[in-house]
């Protein structure tokens, strides 16, 4: 086994890194896939609460870096899913805690044994936001169709490019079909023109996913929902399965000009 | 400050990679230092490059190559390739995933000299931008700029000549900085944050209808945007 490396991240915060992470990671695991979350976040930790797991932590990240305990030791397994594990952030230190190389060498020593390692990365493009893609094989974009997010995902973008790690694949969250109709909301069409990247998923604005975060059952794992629906065609998408883009598929109309740009951008 | 002091010496030559940095002899914790200096007293220059280090013999270890690497990327610099006769550093190298030798890269510089274009043409410089120009990107330049790509929001350029982009512009966008007010900017869509020509500012107005390609120039005193498939193009 040797697992492929994916780090989210969006500029912005409160886009839903932290959501996109727990769900793809379960999404993963649901599939029998083994995959371990990296929770880049330190000083401000939630990835943890998000997938619930906060009662379970001894140590972490930082303890694994400067070797206070094995790596193995650092990592929680999830109370659901025996093949999905969390190593979750410090709360009590900053970002300067680690380095970019030490999380590559982090990355190296457990990539054998798993099949994904997610990272979840920090907002911002400081030394959190470089730990966090230094180990990436690849890199998601998260979005929501709002000006500000998406200036800041076209910066990050950037960064991206220049540390050689595109080409990033984007995730637009938070989608109200509605707004967009109305002309209220930026559509697909608009963010995909400006960010000019491929995009692996479009996920509706949902209720679900916050209550699923405020109780630590990340919304995959609710078979009725919209958006855990979409975070498991993420996941598909990322194992290299052709899954249609059907997400928003309320209007025929809305449908063929997302399958539309996903070929045009995709090869 | 730094004038003051001999530095270790290092070369720093533009190949079609990137930058190549070539060490000279000396302590490692020198050599780093060097770097790091040359790199702080040029940030602008430096920003976002990509570079390729010529360390000669010396063997390096893997945490001097990481801490190096970190220091590199806290400064805005990518270090894609080591070059070097020694094994251990090859090996080091290799382990951290960097490229270990480049394509004859002075071979590649001497071609550059000895191409020589005969041209009329005197006093007009321009850079070209091939991509497309994301958030936070600024391009600076005594000349003019052509960008083959879009300018999203949040992208600058600043030109002391005339600006030509080969997609839709929709950053900030300053011609004629030093004050040329026959300066011009064109776009094939041109929907730029803010316009500045010499000393005259101007925003775009609320775009009705198909986008055609535009020019923007200064005609009285005033930024007048044209369509470019109009008869009257031009001054």
């Amino acid at each position: 086994m040797t697992a492929t490396i994916v780090t989210i991240t969006s500029g912005k915060g409160g886009v839903g890194k932290t959501t996109t992470t727990a769900n793809i990671a379960v999404a993963l695991a649901s599939m029998d896939q083994k995959v371990v979350c990296i929770d880049g976040d330190i000083g401000l930790r939630n990835l943890d609460v998000v997938m619930g797991l906060e009662n379970r932590i001894v140590y972490d990240l930082v303890d694994a870096v400067e070797g206070r305990c094995r790596i193995k030791q650092a990592m929680i397994r999830d109370k659901r899913l025996p093949e999905l594990y969390l190593i979750p952030a410090a709360q009590t230190r900053d970002k300067s805690a680690i380095s970019p190389s030490d999380m590559i060498r982090l990355c190296d020593e457990i990539r054998p044994d798993f099949d994904w390692i997610l990272i979840d990365s920090p907002a911002g493009i400081e030394r959190g936001f470089r730990n966090a893609i230094a180990p990436a094989d690849s890199v998601l974009v998260v979005t929501n169709p709002e000006v500000s997010a998406v200036r800041d995902a076209d910066r990050i973008i950037g960064l991206i490019e220049a540390e050689e790690k595109g080409p990033a694949r984007l995730i637009l969250n938070r989608l109200n079909m509605e707004m967009v109709k109305r002309g209220d909301m930026l559509s697909p069409d608009d963010v995909l023109d400006l960010l000019a990247i491929k995009l692996i998923g479009i996920v509706p604005e949902d209720e679900n996913v916050m209550v699923g975060s405020n109780r630590g059952t990340p919304v995959v794992l609710d078979n009725k929902s919209k958006a855990g629906r979409s975070f498991i065609n993420i996941a598909r998408r990322l194992k290299g399965e052709e899954v249609a883009f059907d997400e928003v598929n309320e209007k025929q109309g809305i449908f063929n000009r997302l399958t539309r740009i996903f070929r045009a951008g995709g090869e | 400050m730094i004038e003051d002091q001999k530095p270790v010496a290092i070369q720093i030559k533009g190949i079609k990679e990137g930058l190549l940095v070539t060490l000279g002899t000396g302590r490692w914790s020198e050599l780093e230092d060097s770097v790091l200096k040359n790199i702080e007293a040029k940030q602008n220059f430096f920003q976002g490059a990509r570079v390729a280090l010529d360390v000669g013999d010396h063997d390096l270890k893997a945490a001097d190559l990481g801490a190096l690497r970190d220091k590199l990327s806290e400064r805005g610099v990518t270090l894609w390739a080591v070059i070097s006769t020694s094994a251990i550093t090859k090996e080091t190298s290799k382990s951290y995933g960097l490229v270990t030798s480049i394509y004859n890269p002075r071979v590649e510089i001497a071609n550059e000299a000895a191409v020589h274009f005969d041209t009329a043409l005197t006093g007009e410089n321009a850079v070209m931008v091939h991509k497309t120009m994301r958030s936070g990107f600024k391009v600076t330049y005594q000349g003019h700029v052509v960008v083959l790509g879009d300018v999203n929001p949040g992208a600058e350029i600043i030109a002391t000549g005339s600006v030509v982009v080969w997609g839709w512009l929709r950053g900030v966008v300053h011609a004629g900085a030093e004050g040329d007010e026959g300066a011009v900017v064109c776009a094939l869509r041109l929907e730029p944050t803010q316009l500045r020509i010499a000393s005259y500012i101007a925003v775009t107005p609320k775009h009705k209808g198909k986008p055609m390609p535009e020019m923007a120039y200064i005609k009285n005193g005033q930024v007048i945007a044209e369509q470019m498939n109009d008869k009257e193009v031009g001054k």
